[in-house]
């Protein structure tokens, strides 16, 4: 969209997520998000003097699972020590995988039926988080910095595609499927807003047919709107940079959300010299085949499988309920869907309700079941519920838990006779001549007024499908 | 004073572990000034450690180091007491926990006097680059007492403790122990835990004891030794039986005499080897002479590989989270500041020319190249063990040398490691052990080298040139 005809984006990710592990990667301090600062740390995770890593076996394990679920090989490893100076590296030097990373070659097929590859996927461990304070927010020119090192230590896996992903929607797409693959492999809850999955974007323009230009690797990318963002403006920037004879630089470059622009961190010139050498404190890492295998097979379906067999509970689904479908995998709520199916709810409203109205943190829902779900879906679909009421008998479950015919009952949600419904209507239409006799005319626009006046009138009770029918059926 | 005696002794509760180290104490306090052996002396703490071992004899618990004082050199964490590692960047650092050979000792029955000086971040080895200032040799204060376990090797040798733990890079437990006439262990890479063990070269590293006695040096291995779960490079298996096999003897050994572990030592150095081959070969062992010609590459080798390691192992000291801080304008200037007034000038030598080998456009030529003669060590080695079991040299070339007079040329001091290096490069295992005297009656110490976890048969072939020796 962004670039003229004849020229292109070329855009590869790294992608790093914490791994959902209840240690960190080489001692036994918690893995654990928002607790007061320095007090998840240790002598390993602090870097004091003459302590020692230790391998956590189950970061292994959630390392090859992404490995795995991305078609990669799961290979003999090493770790490497990737020196350089920073406050809140404890050690002055991260440990991390080089030259032999645990996985390697590998794809991801996106839901538009392109494919990305996937170059390696890598354990590392996490670093410190500063705050600086005065200046600019950042490390130069500020007065203060205070440093956690609750994060320092976290177990992370690096995902680096391939240079294969050609528009900022493609990469937002690949993220967003590679989030779904990283917490259906139990690796990652793939939160973005803490931090646990972080992306970097390394952007490029050509014209089609000549060398790959230079690129430069966005940093700071929070959100699937950021990184979209960025890379369509980094594109454009570059784009307009060379067509007007200049020259892009390889650089790191940061990326201002509120302004929507990216802007120098530092560059080539400047970057450091890593001095990679083998870790001398780890032993080489040789997972038996058994173990793979055994990894391999504990993998549950992946979010592609899982879509396809939701589509495949509809009979000719629509772009909009493709979506629904996509939304229900992303929150891996597919189990409630299941189940509402299995006890005879149609698979277009169960999928509906629980894209809809599943969207919250599960943790917001401790008293939903897949059991309950279905049965007050079964309520709505029998017409025991509007769908009003059903949407606020699921959210009062989901807090406090019971069963929806009692909720709905002690919510004082009662079928409404049609009869009953009648005598209502009868009254609005006396009371509101001038807009029954439009409605009587032809101007359907009408019937939401109607429809309006009774929902008002029974708080939400009647079935608005039902009023629909009764105005039907008066018109001359 | 002797380690099996006092523990002997305590354990029969023929005398307590109390007066063992209030005696200990008097040792120290004796000599301490002179030789500037205890950088920190925990008297309080030792006597209440000892009162509690008291207890436990009491309560009829048997340990092998029951009361035995001990010293620990100053790169072992020990919780809560200062651990400087010799370097001024981490003067007044108390580390949170304790080394797991402190715990074992601990466990034991030892008790720890305190720490004791050492070449700042065991790079020397004379015990001269100390920010604390040099030590000096028990035997002749003129001299140095060799390093970097140089405070190690005074202390047993000043008779303050029967025995000390030092740690062994290059050689700084054995050629300190050759120039204090001192029992000195090299262990098997990984057969005693690192974890608490202040980092200088971590892929050669090994904490190792000193005693005056084969017999106390076994004793101590064996307590320190065996595997570790905090340190993944410590072999899988629990400690080697050691003081069983003391007097196995050298009967139907093949012992090699290595040209390349003498060659360029003083003449009466080359003669005690010799001489010491006599004997073992006297004691019913096959020596043959052997020449290993990858030897010579070893120091080459390890001073690419061990400062490359040291210069990632010591970013940490960086001003941010403890030891020494010296302010700049901003963070890195901090940095820069602080390592620049906390290291001394051996250390940042080091740091440099590391930081240079590992850089990128370098690494091949320096880093990657001693990788692989270190391979190369390691299968010239292996060969030479084909043919016999164990090999016989010098520990150092000479005998205790007078203070000052390597410090103003590095590589002088460097080649005081020639034989004891490759020892390290191949992770395997050597003892020196004291065999006749030199220029002005100094001792000498000779070295025997085995593969990995010969300790044993090491300890017994260094318990016969002992006997010989008349102790």
């Amino acid at each position: 969209m962004s670039l003229p005809e004849g020229w292109e984006m070329v855009v590869g990710l790294e992608v790093h997520t914490e791994l959902l592990t209840r240690t960190k990667l080489f001692c036994g301090c918690a893995n654990a998000f928002g607790a007061e600062p320095n007090t998840q740390t240790c002598p390993v995770c602090l870097g004091l003097p003459g302590s020692l890593p230790v391998l956590n076996r189950r970061a292994v394990e959630l390392a090859m699972a992404i490995g795995l679920a991305l078609h990669a090989t799961v290979s003999p490893s090493t770790f490497h020590r990737k020196n350089y100076f920073y406050p809140d590296m404890p050690k002055d030097f991260q440990i991390s995988q080089y030259d032999r990373p645990i996985n390697a070659g590998g794809y991801l097929d996106l839901p538009d039926g392109s494919r990305v590859g996937i170059e390696r996927a890598h354990l590392e461990e996490d670093t410190g988080k500063s705050t600086h304070l005065g200046g600019s927010g950042r490390i130069h020119g500020a007065e203060r910095s205070l440093v956690d090192y609750n994060r320092s230590g976290v177990p992370l896996v690096e995902i680096v595609s391939a240079p294969d992903i050609r528009s900022a929607a493609q990469a937002r797409a690949y993220a967003a499927e590679l989030r779904g693959i990283l917490i259906a492999t139990g690796a990652s809850d793939g939160r973005m807003e803490e931090g646990s999955m972080r992306i970097d974007a390394n952007v490029s323009v050509h014209r089609v047919g000549e060398p790959f230009g230079t690129r430069c690797e966005m940093k700071n990318l929070n959100s699937l709107r950021s990184l979209q963002r960025a890379i369509d403006y980094e594109a454009e920037r570059q784009y307009a940079l060379v067509a007007s004879g200049g020259v892009v630089r390889q650089e790191t470059r940061h990326w201002d959300e509120d302004r929507g622009v990216t802007s120098t961190m530092r560059s080539k010139e400047e970057a450091d010299d890593y001095r990679y050498f083998q870790e001398p404190d780890l032993v080489d890492l040789a997972p038996e085949a058994s173990w793979v295998e055994a990894v391999r097979a504990g993998l549950g379906p992946m979010p592609a499988e899982r879509r396809a067999r939701l589509a495949a509970l509809l009979a000719e689904p629509t772009e909009a309920q493709l979506d629904a479908v996509g939304t229900v995998v992303d929150l891996g709520v597919d189990g409630f869907v299941e189940a509402a199916v299995a006890a005879g709810v149609e698979a277009d409203r169960a999928i509906a309700r629980a894209a809809n109205e599943l969207a919250g943190d599960p943790e917001e829902r401790p008293g939903l079941t897949g059991e309950s779900f279905a049965a007050t879906l079964r309520l709505e679909q029998t017409g025991d519920l509007s769908a009003t009421q059903a949407k606020t008998v699921l959210s009062t479950i989901a807090l406090s838990g019971g069963d929806p015919a009692t909720v709905a009952r002690e919510l004082g949600f009662e079928r409404m006779a049609a009869d009953e419904l009648e005598g209502l209507l009868e009254r609005l239409i006396a009371e509101h001549p001038d807009e029954w006799r439009r409605y009587d005319e032809g101007d359907d626009k009408l019937a939401q007024f109607f429809t309006g006046q009774v929902m008002r009138a029974t708080r939400g009770q009647a079935d608005g499908k039902v009023v629909l029918d009764l105005l039907r059926a008066r018109r001359g | 004073m002797n380690a099996l005696e006092v523990a002997a002794s305590v354990r029969a509760g023929a005398t307590s572990a109390v007066a063992v180290v209030a005696e200990s104490l008097e040792r120290v306090a004796a000599r301490n000034e002179e030789l500037n052996v205890f950088v920190h002396l925990d008297a309080e703490g030792a006597l209440a450690a000892a009162a509690r071992v008291d207890e436990r004899v009491a309560t009829g618990e048997a340990m092998p180091l029951a009361g035995v004082p001990v010293a620990l050199k100053d790169n072992l964490c020990v919780r809560g007491q200062p651990t400087t590692a010799g370097s001024r960047i981490l003067a007044g650092w108390r580390p949170p926990y304790d080394a797991t050979v402190v715990e074992r000792l601990a466990a034991a029955g030892a008790v720890a006097l305190g720490k004791v000086n050492m070449d700042e971040f065991a790079m020397g080895s004379s015990t001269e680059t100390s920010a604390y200032g040099p030590t000096r040799n028990p035997l002749d204060p003129t001299r140095v007492p060799g390093g970097s376990s140089g405070g190690s090797a005074a202390a047993v040798a000043a008779g303050m403790v029967p025995v000390a733990l030092g740690s062994d890079t290059g050689g700084s437990i054995r050629q300190p122990a050759a120039l204090c006439g001192l029992v000195g262990v090299k262990p098997t890479y990984g057969l005693v835990s690192r974890y608490g063990l202040i980092a200088f070269a971590s892929s050669l590293d090994q904490i190792g004891p000193f005693a005056a006695t084969v017999a106390e040096a076994a004793l101590v291995l064996q307590v320190i030794a065996g595997h570790d779960p905090l340190d993944t490079t410590s072999l899988p298996e629990p400690a080697p039986e050691l003081s069983a096999h003391l007097d196995d003897g050298v009967a139907g050994r093949r012992v090699g005499l290595c040209r390349e572990l003498v060659e360029g030592a003083e003449p009466e150095v080359v003669a005690s080897v010799h001489r010491a081959a006599e004997v073992l070969a006297g004691a019913g062992a096959t020596v043959e002479e052997v020449s290993i010609p990858e030897l010579k590459l070893g120091l080459s080798a390890y001073y690419l590989i061990a400062p490359a390691e040291a210069s990632s192992n010591l970013a940490r000291y960086d001003g941010v989270r403890y030891g020494l801080r010296v302010d700049g304008a901003d963070v890195e200037a901090m940095n820069v500041a602080t390592r620049t007034v906390g290291f001394g000038d051996e250390v940042k030598r080091r740091v440099m020319l590391g930081t240079y080998a590992l850089s990128a456009g370098y690494y091949d030529a320096y880093y990657g190249q001693a990788l692989k003669v270190r391979t190369r060590m390691i299968e010239a080695f292996a060969r030479a063990y084909a043919r016999v079991d164990t090999l016989l040299g010098a520990t150092a070339p000479s005998v205790a040398f007078a203070l000052g007079a390597k410090t103003k040329d590095p590589l002088a001091m460097y080649l005081s490691d020639v034989f004891t290096i490759p020892t390290n490069l191949a992770g395997e295992a050597a003892v020196s052990v004291p065999f006749g005297t030199g220029e002005a009656g100094l001792p000498i110490g000779v070295q025997l080298l085995g593969p990995a976890r010969s300790e044993a048969r090491l300890l017994a072939a260094a318990r016969v040139l002992e006997a010989e020796a008349g102790r």
